[in-house]
């Protein structure tokens, strides 16, 4: 960059900060600027643009009046940068493009490279693409940093907008709305609420993920981004539906009016849309609907109790609740919501299968929603990251849910070589759940854990079986004596670990377990680990009555270390002090007053505290009063066992599957998932006054669901039952029966009969065919077929029926058998055929009382019928090609909201293509 | 959504960054940096953690950690999965996806990094459709664009797009039009001491390898498709097809994918290729220890067991092993403590064996546990689950297609316990 000093350059350095429309005007003139640049190759010494250029690069250093000077400066220190510099400023495309890799190579490197903006902003409008690709690459980084600069690239953006080629309107959308600097926030606001109507879905899409940006950039554009949101959300298209909710979710999570309108569109649109976009719309119906629909859970609130044997009655169950308390109506909307999703669970991405699931648990009824445990215990099988979060959620729903995850229990076996922390959570989930009958087979399990090399797991699986043990009574001894026998493992961890965790189960078990203490009196010289040491003292002293001959030995040996010991030691010391002084002072009176006097005089205040608090407690004096008198009271009180719970308890507190729940912290921008409202809100909302086309912009984005009905006629010649998608059939069963009625009013278009039976073959039977293009009556999937069947002969034939097809799967809809056709008359009868979506001819048989003929039926293109909502006619003119090519039939009735039409059309894939 | 991406070696240096929103510093790696330190095993390292500021989900795999900062509420499983499809991108385009390979071809990556986000929100992942906006790398390109000034760097918006298959980009045109598919199916195994099995199950994935021109419609038959209890889907299958016929109709994406995995019921019972008869044992004194393992085959229907290796991880007391195989060759590696033998080929005349003593640290107690053994296998040519591919059609287009499919059992993640 040669900048040149301009005459005028003191004078527009003397008000470097003017107020914005000046800045504004001086934008335009920019624009031409850098288009004249651009265009001309010349650098910004040209004459009418230089003032403008300088201003702009004035502010960012100031120091000097030439900027020129000012690189000079850089190009002692980084001489490397100098000459990437030149190689930006050559006239040579692959130079540019060579310096550009380089300059990315330093980004991407974290290296700064803001010094070479001047140099890269000029490329800004280069038409190499991959060059111009990587200085938005450039742009996007250090536009923050240099936003005087970056305002000169600002119209080229402007002017890519209007490109005719909507890749390109769309990145340039993309990196305007990229380009952090707050004095362009009304260009983008314009640049986003044009592009929100762009007819590309594509720039909406963009425009979408802009709204996001702008937001972060300047908060207070929130109302007029709304509008852009709520316009974006009654978009039909799969493409924009997953962006356009990102930017709900983030910039108006709580307007959660916006959504009514567009709830059962987006429920059918979902399974269309990307994988993506799936999990953000999915997360954010689970909200939604917790505030919309009452709670499925009332009438089997016994389920709550997690207790297996009224789950698996629950049909019973059922059965009984509604002659007690009024029936639960599920809203039909909330089941649209609990249908649409489930195809999902097949999904191969984790995070769409794991939202499914998540709503599946706080959304449907309990029963239903063990279909998810399938598809999760499947995600176990993906990468440890996946396992690990995925396991996290199991272990919050077995917590609640033990009969769902049951009788996948050997799936969550621990391997040896499975990393520590999903070893842990295995055994969390294995330990949740354990009941009565598998206790035995886990208990097996725990016991080659147990064993295992890695010591922390060792640990936790210690702490499994205490949990096993407290919960179920059963084997509360086995476990027990299960954990004293490791008392002699030669592991310290593990011995400290049983230790710890048989002091917790003595306490809930305070039967004679004497001789357990015994054994971990023995044990204790061999002890290092301070918490283990803590614990026996704690369970001596707590039940020093049973071993009143070992508890002041031990007593003795503590008198003897206490000043080495480790702090939380000598607090239990000093309790066992304590205790034995009240219950056996004649032996321990000395020793415990040996042992207050060391804790006296203690390093830790903690120790010095307890050490007074216990000598004023059980030595009378005459300042101690009247609490002297209850000292054992209070020391020797019956103390209520610790409840050994799951870690993963209170995690249900927070929505599944999200941030807050893998680190059990409630993470900024968690949205609190609400209560169910105990009244319904008004359930109208949500409907559109207008049937609510789901799929009017074919040339859009034909949903993939819909078109394998759509692409497959014309390319399947195997037989097979029919595939509808279930939008459609909804499609169809939104219509009143008076509008199925009306189908048979006479439709457009050329009607081609087509011979069936000839009268020679037919032995005086001639039948013809044609399709009427409408709707079959009969099934939504079955194509109607008028037959006109003739009497050429002399006498009257009687019994003309349908006999065989082939192939045997045929579905076809006979029409009743003729009892008697006069000679010379005929009668059109109406049956309706399903070719399975294919071009293959349905064979089968006509038969009259004496004879059989064999006919065909061969769709033609284009005979092949889906019934097709549209909106709007318009749609159909800037196609014209859906309605001209011969391929593609139209057909339409009147539906019975005037003004618009019903179509069934037939499209094949190519010409699909096409329309794209 | 996802603010930021650092790649880190395994040594723990940053060599490639990239910020969607605004810069955070990489300063922010440090607490990743120390809780890697405290996992020691970088398998260890917990994939979500928690900054003053950032929350960070990381990947490990290839030796990388993916680590990307995040500053609001997102799904973990949503960021995990983005990242690991990054990771398959690289893959994809550059043949592996190493530290070396990524710097050499940062400025693609930063290209790839910049089409697969806006705003920290998955833009286009499909494989097929980054392929049309950035072509991968390969040499005859690499020169014709220095002379021409040619560029890797698509101008059109990828058809698939916009289109209703959006992983199948247009006018695909090939000579030689062939669609392979490999069944292949992993056992997942548990076996006690005792030769029981504890735990097993068949996983299996169906990869295809399609190469049709045109727009192709497919399907994908099974003699026995009863056996498929939980499956997931390539987004191209039609689910609805499934449901209701159990066939596979889809329209391919062009090139590698993979159609489908699957789990084979439950309920049927897992044939256990091999069986493991050991004996490892470590004396009380003189500091040593014995091991003895061999291997006979048991369910392989008939076909040969290939590609036998047992990986031991042993207690951290064993010093050297002095063992002897009759077969294949064993290492044993000082450090992490891993013995591994490559057995090779299983003769079911002559068994395999491995045998020898074991030295222990002189005056290290005896170990408490025994080392399991992970053993992998290959039986070519068999699904181990009986699984049979009956037919493929094709629609849509008039040519004939070359079509094969092939069988492959593997084992799993198969351990023995001792």
């Amino acid at each position: 960059m040669t900048l040149s000093e301009s005459s005028d350059d003191s004078v527009k350095k003397s008000n470097p900060r003017e107020d914005w429309p000046a800045r504004r005007g001086g934008l335009r003139q920019a624009e031409v600027d850098t288009c004249g640049v651009m265009s001309s190759g010349v650098g910004y010494n040209d004459q009418t643009g230089a003032e403008t250029a300088v201003e702009a690069g004035q502010e960012t250093t100031p120091t000097t009046s030439s900027s020129g000077a000012a690189f000079g400066l850089f190009s002692s220190d980084f001489k490397k940068n100098e000459d990437l510099k030149e190689m930006l400023e050559s006239n040579k495309e692959s130079l540019k493009l060579e310096a550009m890799k380089r300059v990315v190579g330093l980004i991407s490197k974290g290296k700064n490279a803001s010094e070479l903006f001047p140099a890269v902003v000029k490329n800004v409008a280069s038409k190499n693409i991959e060059l111009k690709k990587l200085v938005y690459v450039y742009l996007v980084r250090y536009a923050e940093e240099q936003q005087d600069l970056a305002l000169l690239s600002i119209s080229t953006f402007q002017r890519a907008l209007k490109d005719p080629n909507q890749f390109i309107r769309a990145s340039a959308l993309r990196v305007l709305s990229s380009i952090r600097v707050p004095i362009i926030v009304p260009i983008m606001m314009l640049a986003i609420k044009e592009a929100a109507t762009d007819l590309s879905p594509y720039v909406r899409k963009t425009s979408a993920h802009a709204i996001q940006k702008l937001y972060s950039l300047d908060p207070d554009q929130k109302e007029q981004l709304i509008e852009v949101i709520e316009k974006l959300l009654k978009d039909k298209s799969t493409l924009v539906a997953g962006s356009v909710v990102v930017a709900f979710e983030e910039v108006c999570p709580d307007r959660i009016d916006l959504i009514h309108k567009n709830y059962r569109k987006l429920c059918n649109l979902l399974v269309d849309v990307e994988e993506w976009g799936q999990v953000v719309i999915i997360s954010m119906l689970t909200r939604y609907a917790r505030t919309q629909f009452t709670s499925p859970w009332k009438e089997d609130a016994v389920f709550d109790e997690n207790n297996e044997k009224t789950f698996y009655d629950s049909d019973s169950e059922e059965k009984k609740v509604p002659t007690e308390a009024k029936p639960y109506m599920m809203d039909p909307d909330h089941r649209l919501l609990l249908r649409n999703t489930k195809p999902l669970l097949q999904s191969r991405n984790t995070a769409v299968v794991m939202s499914v699931a998540q709503l599946y648990w706080h959304l449907a009824p309990k029963h239903e929603v063990s279909v998810v445990t399938k598809s999760l215990v499947r995600l176990l099988r993906s990468h440890r990251e996946v396992q690990y979060i995925v396991l996290q959620n199991i272990a919050t729903m077995s917590i609640q849910r033990k009969g769902m995850f049951e009788p996948y229990m050997k799936s969550f076996y621990v391997r040896s070589t499975d990393p520590t922390h999903i070893k842990t959570l295995k055994l969390e989930i294995l330990t949740n759940l354990a009941n009565e009958a598998n206790i035995s087979t886990i208990l097996r399990e725990f016991q080659t854990y147990v064993k295992s090399q890695d010591k922390t797991f060792a640990a936790a699986t210690i702490q499994a079986i205490g949990r096993c043990a407290t919960n179920i009574s059963e084997v509360t001894d086995t476990c027990l004596n299960g954990l004293v026998l490791l008392l002699s493992n030669r592991d310290e961890t593990v011995v400290a670990e049983s230790v710890v965790v048989i002091k917790k189960l003595l306490q809930t078990q305070p039967t004679q377990h004497s001789e357990i203490i015994k054994h971990m009196a023995k044990l204790f010289d061999n002890i290092t680990v301070p918490m283990a040491r803590a614990s026996i003292l704690w369970l001596m002293g707590e039940y020093c009555d049973r071993v009143p001959k070992i508890a002041p030995d031990v007593l003795r040996k503590m008198a003897k270390t206490f000043t080495t010991e480790e702090d939380i030691v000598k607090l239990q010391t000093v309790n066992l002090a304590a205790k034995l002084y009240l219950t056996n002072s004649k032996q321990t009176k000395l020793l415990t007053q040996y042992i207050l006097n060391l804790g006296k005089y203690d390093q830790n205040y903690d120790i010095r505290d307890r050490t007074r608090f216990i000598r004023q407690l059980i030595v009378p004096s005459e300042k101690s009063g009247a609490l002297n008198k209850y000292a054992r009271r209070i020391l020797l009180a019956p103390k209520p066992a610790p409840v050994l719970e799951s870690a993963f308890k209170d995690r249900d507190r927070f929505q599944l599957g999200t941030l807050s729940h893998s680190l059990n912290v409630k993470a900024s921008g968690y949205q609190e998932l609400s209560d169910w409202p105990a009244v319904a809100p008004d359930p109208s909302v949500r409907n559109v006054e207008v049937i609510e086309p789901v799929r009017s912009r074919l040339s859009e984005t034909p949903m993939f669901s819909a078109s394998c009905c759509l692409v497959s006629p014309a390319v399947t010649n195997a037989p097979k039952p029919s595939v509808i998608s279930s939008s459609l059939l909804s499609d169809l069963e939104g219509l009143s029966l008076s509008n199925v009625s009306s189908v048979t009013s006479p439709s457009f278009g050329p009607v081609k009969t087509y011979e069936l039976l000839h009268h020679m073959t037919g032995k005086g039977l001639a039948a013809k065919y044609h399709f009427p293009r409408q709707p079959c009556l009969y099934q939504p999937s079955m194509v109607s077929v008028q037959v006109i069947l003739t009497n050429n002969s002399d006498h009257v034939l009687e019994e003309i029926h349908i006999g065989e097809r082939s192939p045997a799967g045929l579905n076809v809809h006979c029409f009743n058998t003729i009892e008697r056709l006069e000679p010379g008359a005929s009668v059109t009868v109406s049956m309706g055929v399903d070719f399975s979506d294919s071009t293959q001819a349905a064979n089968f048989q006509l038969c009259t009382k004496e004879d059989q003929f064999g006919v065909s039926i061969q769709p033609a293109v284009g005979e092949l019928l889906m019934p097709f909502t549209m909106t709007e006619f318009n749609d159909l003119k800037t196609h014209p090609r859906t309605f001209s090519d011969n391929r593609g039939h139209l057909f339409k009735k009147k539906n019975c909201i005037p003004g618009y039409f019903f179509y069934q059309i037939f499209v094949n894939p190519e010409q699909m293509k096409k329309d794209v | 959504m996802i603010d930021s991406l650092f790649l880190i070696n395994h040594s723990g240096d940053i060599f490639l960054e990239k910020h969607w929103k605004s810069v955070i510093s990489r300063s922010v790696c440090d607490y990743f940096f120390e809780a890697k330190e405290k996992a020691v095993d970088p398998e260890n390292v917990a994939p979500v953690l928690q900054t003053p500021h950032h929350y960070l989900i990381s990947i490990y795999r290839d030796k990388i950690f993916f680590l990307s900062a995040i500053q609001t509420e997102v799904p973990p499983l949503f960021v995990i999965e983005f990242l690991h499809r990054v990771g398959d991108t690289f893959l994809d385009y550059f043949g592996e996806c190493s530290e070396t390979v990524i710097k050499d071809n940062v400025v693609i990556v930063y290209e790839l990094l910049e089409e697969m986000l806006d705003n920290g929100f998955p833009l286009a992942t499909e494989s097929n459709v980054l392929k049309e906006m950035i072509k991968p790398p390969n040499i005859l390109r690499s020169v014709v664009n220095t002379l021409t000034g040619g560029s890797n760097v698509g101008n059109t918006l990828p058809t698939g797009q916009l289109s209703n298959v959006p992983w199948r980009r247009a006018g695909v045109k090939y000579t030689n039009n062939e669609a392979y598919f490999d069944v292949i199916e992993e056992i997942d195994a548990i076996l006690d001491k005792s030769g029981t099995t504890v735990f097993a199950e068949i996983q299996g994935v169906i990869e295809a390898c399609v190469r049709l021109t045109g727009m192709p419609d497919l399907t994908l038959s099974f003699m026995n498709p009863r056996l498929l209890d939980d499956v997931s889907f390539h987004p191209c299958v039609r689910f609805k097809r499934w449901e209701s016929e159990r066939v596979l109709s889809f329209i391919p994406p062009d090139g590698n994918f993979t159609l489908m995995s699957y789990q084979v019921s439950s309920q049927n019972l897992v044939a256990i290729p091999v069986y493991v008869k050991q004996n490892i044992s470590f004396l009380e004194a003189g500091s040593c220890g014995r091991l003895d393992i061999t291997i006979g085959p048991k369910q392989t229907m008939g076909k040969t067991v290939e590609g036998l290796m047992v990986t031991v991880h042993m207690p951290k007391a064993v010093l050297t092993v002095n063992l002897t195989a009759t077969q294949g060759t064993h290492t044993y590696d000082l450090a992490t403590k891993v013995l591994v033998w490559d057995i090779g080929k299983l003769n079911p005349q002559k068994l395999p064996n491995l045998r020898g003593s074991l030295s222990m640290q002189p005056g290290a107690p005896k170990p408490e546990e025994y080392p399991s053994l992970n053993i992998d296998l290959k039986i070519q040519q068999l699904a181990i689950s009986g699984l049979k591919v009956s037919r493929l059609d094709m629609y849509g287009e008039k040519y004939k297609p070359f079509k094969g499919v092939k069988y492959l059992t593997k084992a799993g993640k198969f351990q023995v316990r001792t």
